[in-house]
C-alpha cells in the first residue's frame, strides 16, 4: 500500500506507549479532600472566585451519587487518584525552553512538526500543566487569543472567563463535572473576535505521563459573531497497571453566524477511565461541527452535547469509535433544538473486535420552540467477530409536531465474499480486512485534517494486525 | 500445444456437501483462449471458483497444476500473485475504498513493487477510455452504486491493469446490453493481444464470443466435460442448444 507522505510516521504502539520517569515533579497526595483542593488552588494562584468555586464543586461532588448507568467504573477508586501533578517547568513559548525529556515526548508525538507545517497555534499539556503555548504572530495580530486559562483569568479576559466558566457544564451536571470543577487544571482559553476567520487550525495536545493520576483540563472557546475557527484536540498516555482518570471539560460558545469545527482524536492508553464532558451552545445562524475519533481508554463515557439556541443554528456530528479487547466505549452525542429552523445531522460509526464493547448512546431533543427543525441520524456498526458487542441506544424527546426527526441504524460484519474478492486480487487476508475496516471509517477520516486521517488509518491498521483467527 | 500454464486432472468439487464437479480434465497453454459452455447449474462457475480458491467450494479430489506447481496448496492471494485472475459474476461492493486505490494495491501485490502514481493513473484512465468508463469512476468507491454493466467493465479494467497470466471470465456477459457486451469484448480482445497469457471464458450464451478468437471449446454438463472441439462448436451450440449433450453426462 502506498503510504501518504506526512510527518505522522508509521505508527506503532510504542509511539504512544513510552513513559518518562517522574523527575522533580510536584504533586498532591492521593484522594480528594478540602485541603488538597485548597493546595491546588493556592499553587495555581487562583483568583478568589475560583477558589470558592472549587470548594463549592467539591461539596457538590461529595453530595452527588456515582453514575449508575453505562459501563462499569468500579475499577476507578478516587482515593487512589492523584489529582494534580506539576511538571518541573513553567509554560513556555519556545520549544527550546521546554525540558528535554518533555520536549522529546511531544517531538515523538509529532506536535512541533505539525505546528510548523499546518497549525495556527499549539498548546501542549503534560500531566496537570501546560508546558507550551504559542500562537502565530499573524493570528494573534487579528486579535485571536489562544492561551492558558490560568493566566487569562488574571488578564483583560478575566471577566469573560468568569462569565462563561462552567456555565454550560455546571458542577451540578454530574459527579465528574463536580470533580472537574474542584480540581481542574490546564487546558486552553480561545477567543476569536467578531468577523475573524482563523484559516488554519489551532491544536491542543494532552499527555498524561504520571501513573495513577488524573487529568482535568478545561477548554473554553468563544467564537464571536461571524467568526470562524477549527480547533483540534489530541490526547494520549502510556499504559500503566493502575487506573488513570481523564475528566476534562470542554465548553464552546458559538455566537450569531459564527462557525466552529472541533476535531478530536483520542488515543488514551487502555488503563484510562475517560469521563469527559463537552458541550456547545450555538446562537442564531451559527454552525457547530464535531469530528470525533475514539480509539483508546479502558472505559469511555463521551457524549458531546449541542444546544441549538438560535434560529437557524446548525450542528453536524461525525464520529467513530473502535473498541478492542478490554475496552468498553460508550460514546454518542446529545442535541437540544430549542429554536426554530435548527438542524442536526449525525453520522456515527463503531467497530468492535476481540470482545470489545461499543455503544452508541444519543439523545435528540426538540422543544416546543423548535418548529421547522430537522434532525437526521445514521448509525453504523461493524463487528469483527462473535465475541464483541455493539449496541445502539437512541433516545428522542420531541415536543413539537413541526419537526422532522429521523434515525437509521445498521449492524454488519465483514463478509467472507468480500474478503475472497479482495484476496483474488492478490491482497493478503489481513490487509483485505484492514482495507474493509478503513473503508468503513472513511466517511469519518475524510472529515479530519490529512495528518489526522493518516494517523487514524494507521491506528486502524495497527488494531487490525493479528486480528485473524 | 504451446507451453502449458494450467493443468486440471480429474477434479471433483463440492459445495455445501453437494457434489458439483465430478472428474474434470482441462489443459490450457499460453496464448490460448478456452471457452466453457454449458447449461445453468452445470458447474461452470464452480470450476472458475475452484481455480481461484473460493472458500465456498471444497476440492474433494484431483489436482490443479499452475506453471508446474501445485495450485491447491496456495492461498487465494498467492494464486493471484502467481498470475491467476477471475472476473466475478457479482463483484462485491467495498464502501470507502476507491477503485483507483484498490487497483493500485492489487498491482503492487502482483508486481511486488511500489506503483508510481502518475504513470499508473495515466494507464488507468487510458484503459477506462477503452472501456467507455467515465473517468469519475476512478475515484468512486469500489463497485458501490455501479450498475451491472459498470461493475463488469470495472472487472475488465482490473484484468487489463493486473495483466494476469491466466484470466477466467465468469459469465462476464450475463445481464449486459448489446453495447456493453461489445465494450467488454473490446477489453477482452485487448487482453488477448498478450500472447503469453491465456483466457478461460465461462458462459452460457455465445454472444460475447462472436467477436473473439476462440481456440478450444469445452461443453460442461452436470459436472463433467461431455464434448470438446474448436471454435465451430460455439456456432453449433448457438443453433441447437445443449439438448444433444444433456443425456451424455
Amino acid at each position: 500500500m502506498e503510504k501518504e507522505k506526512t510527518y505522522v510516521e508509521d505508527v506503532d504502539r510504542e509511539l504512544y506507549d513510552f513513559r518518562n520517569a517522574e523527575k522533580d515533579v510536584w504533586k498532591v497526595g492521593e484522594g480528594l479532600t478540602p485541603a488538597i483542593v485548597e493546595t491546588i488552588s493556592r499553587e495555581k494562584n487562583d483568583p478568589e472566585w475560583m477558589r470558592a468555586f472549587r470548594l463549592k464543586s467539591l461539596d457538590i461532588y461529595n453530595r452527588t451519587e456515582m453514575v449508575d448507568w453505562g459501563p462499569d467504573i468500579e475499577g476507578l477508586d478516587m482515593d487512589n487518584i492523584v489529582t494534580y501533578v506539576r511538571p518541573n517547568t513553567k509554560m513556555n513559548v519556545d520549544w527550546a525552553d521546554v525540558p528535554e525529556e518533555i520536549r522529546d515526548t511531544f517531538e515523538r508525538l509529532g506536535i512541533p512538526q505539525a505546528e510548523r507545517a499546518s497549525l495556527a497555534g499549539v498548546g501542549a499539556q503534560y500531566d496537570s500543566e501546560l508546558v507550551y503555548h504559542n500562537v502565530r504572530e499573524e493570528v494573534a495580530a487579528m486579535g485571536v487569543v489562544y492561551t492558558d486559562l490560568e493566566s487569562a483569568m488574571h488578564g483583560p479576559y478575566g471577566d469573560m472567563i468568569h462569565d462563561h466558566f462552567m456555565k454550560l457544564v455546571p458542577p451540578t451536571d454530574h459527579k465528574f463535572a463536580a470533580l472537574h470543577g474542584a480540581v481542574w487544571s490546564g487546558g486552553s482559553f480561545v477567543y476569536v473576535p467578531p468577523g475573524v476567520t482563523v484559516e488554519i487550525p489551532l491544536q491542543s495536545y494532552f499527555r498524561l505521563n504520571a501513573p495513577g493520576a488524573g487529568q482535568f483540563e478545561h477548554t473554553l472557546i468563544i467564537v464571536d459573531e461571524g467568526a470562524n475557527l477549527h480547533f483540534i484536540e489530541g490526547c494520549s498516555a502510556p499504559k500503566y497497571n493502575v487506573a488513570n482518570l481523564h475528566a476534562g471539560c470542554v465548553e464552546l460558545y458559538v455566537a450569531k453566524n459564527a462557525k466552529l469545527r472541533y476535531s478530536t482524536i483520542e488515543n488514551w492508553s487502555k488503563n484510562m477511565y475517560n469521563l469527559n464532558t463537552k458541550r456547545a451552545r450555538i446562537e442564531e445562524g451559527g454552525v457547530m461541527e464535531w469530528v470525533s475519533g475514539s480509539f483508546g481508554s479502558h472505559v469511555s463515557y463521551l457524549y458531546p452535547m449541542t444546544l441549538l439556541t438560535g434560529e437557524g443554528a446548525r450542528m453536524t456530528y461525525t464520529g467513530i469509535t473502535f473498541a478492542g479487547a478490554g475496552q468498553n466505549l460508550d460514546t454518542g452525542m446529545k442535541v437540544v433544538h430549542s429554536a426554530p429552523k435548527t438542524s442536526s445531522a449525525i453520522t456515527a460509526k463503531s467497530i468492535s473486535k476481540d470482545g470489545g464493547i461499543s455503544t452508541y448512546r444519543s439523545a435528540v431533543v426538540m422543544t416546543e420552540k423548535a418548529a421547522g427543525s430537522k434532525s437526521s441520524a445514521s448509525c453504523e456498526s461493524l463487528m469483527l467477530d462473535d465475541i464483541s458487542r455493539s449496541d445502539t441506544i437512541p433516545a428522542m424527546d420531541i415536543r413539537t409536531s413541526q419537526a422532522d426527526v429521523g434515525h437509521e441504524a445498521k449492524i454488519g460484519r465483514i463478509s467472507d465474499d468480500a474478503i475472497f474478492y479482495l484476496m483474488s486480487r492478490g491482497i493478503p487476508e489481513a490487509d483485505a480486512r484492514a482495507m474493509i475496516v478503513s473503508g468503513f471509517a472513511d466517511s469519518v477520516s475524510k472529515e479530519l485534517p490529512l495528518e489526522y486521517a493518516v494517523e487514524m488509518n494507521n491506528l486502524i491498521r495497527l488494531e487490525m494486525k493479528g486480528s485473524i483467527g | 500445444m504451446s507451453e502449458e500454464l494450467l493443468k486440471i486432472e480429474d477434479l471433483s468439487v463440492s459445495a455445501d456437501e453437494k457434489s458439483i464437479l465430478r472428474g474434470v480434465d482441462l489443459a490450457v497453454g499460453r496464448g490460448e483462449t478456452h471457452v466453457i459452455l454449458g447449461p445453468n447449474g452445470a458447474g461452470k462457475s464452480t470450476l472458475g471458483n475452484a481455480i481461484m480458491g473460493s472458500p465456498a467450494y471444497t476440492v474433494t479430489g484431483g489436482r490443479i497444476t499452475f506453471l508446474g506447481g501445485d495450485l491447491l496448496e496456495k492461498a487465494v492471494n498467492e494464486r493471484a500473485r502467481d498470475g491467476i485472475f477471475m472476473s466475478f459474476q457479482n463483484p462485491l461492493e467495498v464502501p470507502g475504498l476507491s477503485l483507483t486505490n484498490f487497483i493500485r494495491s492489487a498491482v503492487e501485490m502482483r508486481t511486488g513493487q511500489k506503483v508510481r502514481f502518475f504513470p499508473f493513473r495515466k494507464e488507468l484512465l487510458r484503459a477506462m477510455e477503452l472501456l467507455d468508463m467515465d473517468p469519475s469512476y476512478a475515484d468512486r468507491d469500489l463497485n458501490v452504486g455501479f450498475s451491472g454493466g459498470e461493475k463488469k467493465k470495472a472487472e475488465i479494467l482490473q484484468l487489463l491493469m493486473l495483466k494476469p497470466s491466466l484470466a477466467i471470465l465468469d459469465e462476464t456477459d450475463s445481464g449486459l446490453d448489446v453495447d456493453a457486451v461489445r465494450t467488454v469484448s473490446r477489453g477482452v480482445r485487448e487482453f488477448q493481444k498478450d500472447r503469453e497469457s491465456a483466457l478461460i471464458i465461462i458462459t452460457h450464451n455465445a454472444g460475447i464470443l462472436s467477436s473473439l478468437h476462440v481456440d478450444r471449446v469445452h461443453i460442461l454438463v452436470d459436472g463433467r466435460i461431455v464434448a470438446e472441439g474448436d471454435g465451430s462448436l460455439v456456432d453449433e451450440i448457438s443453433r441447437n442448444g445443449f439438448a444433444a449433450y444433456e443425456n451424455k453426462a
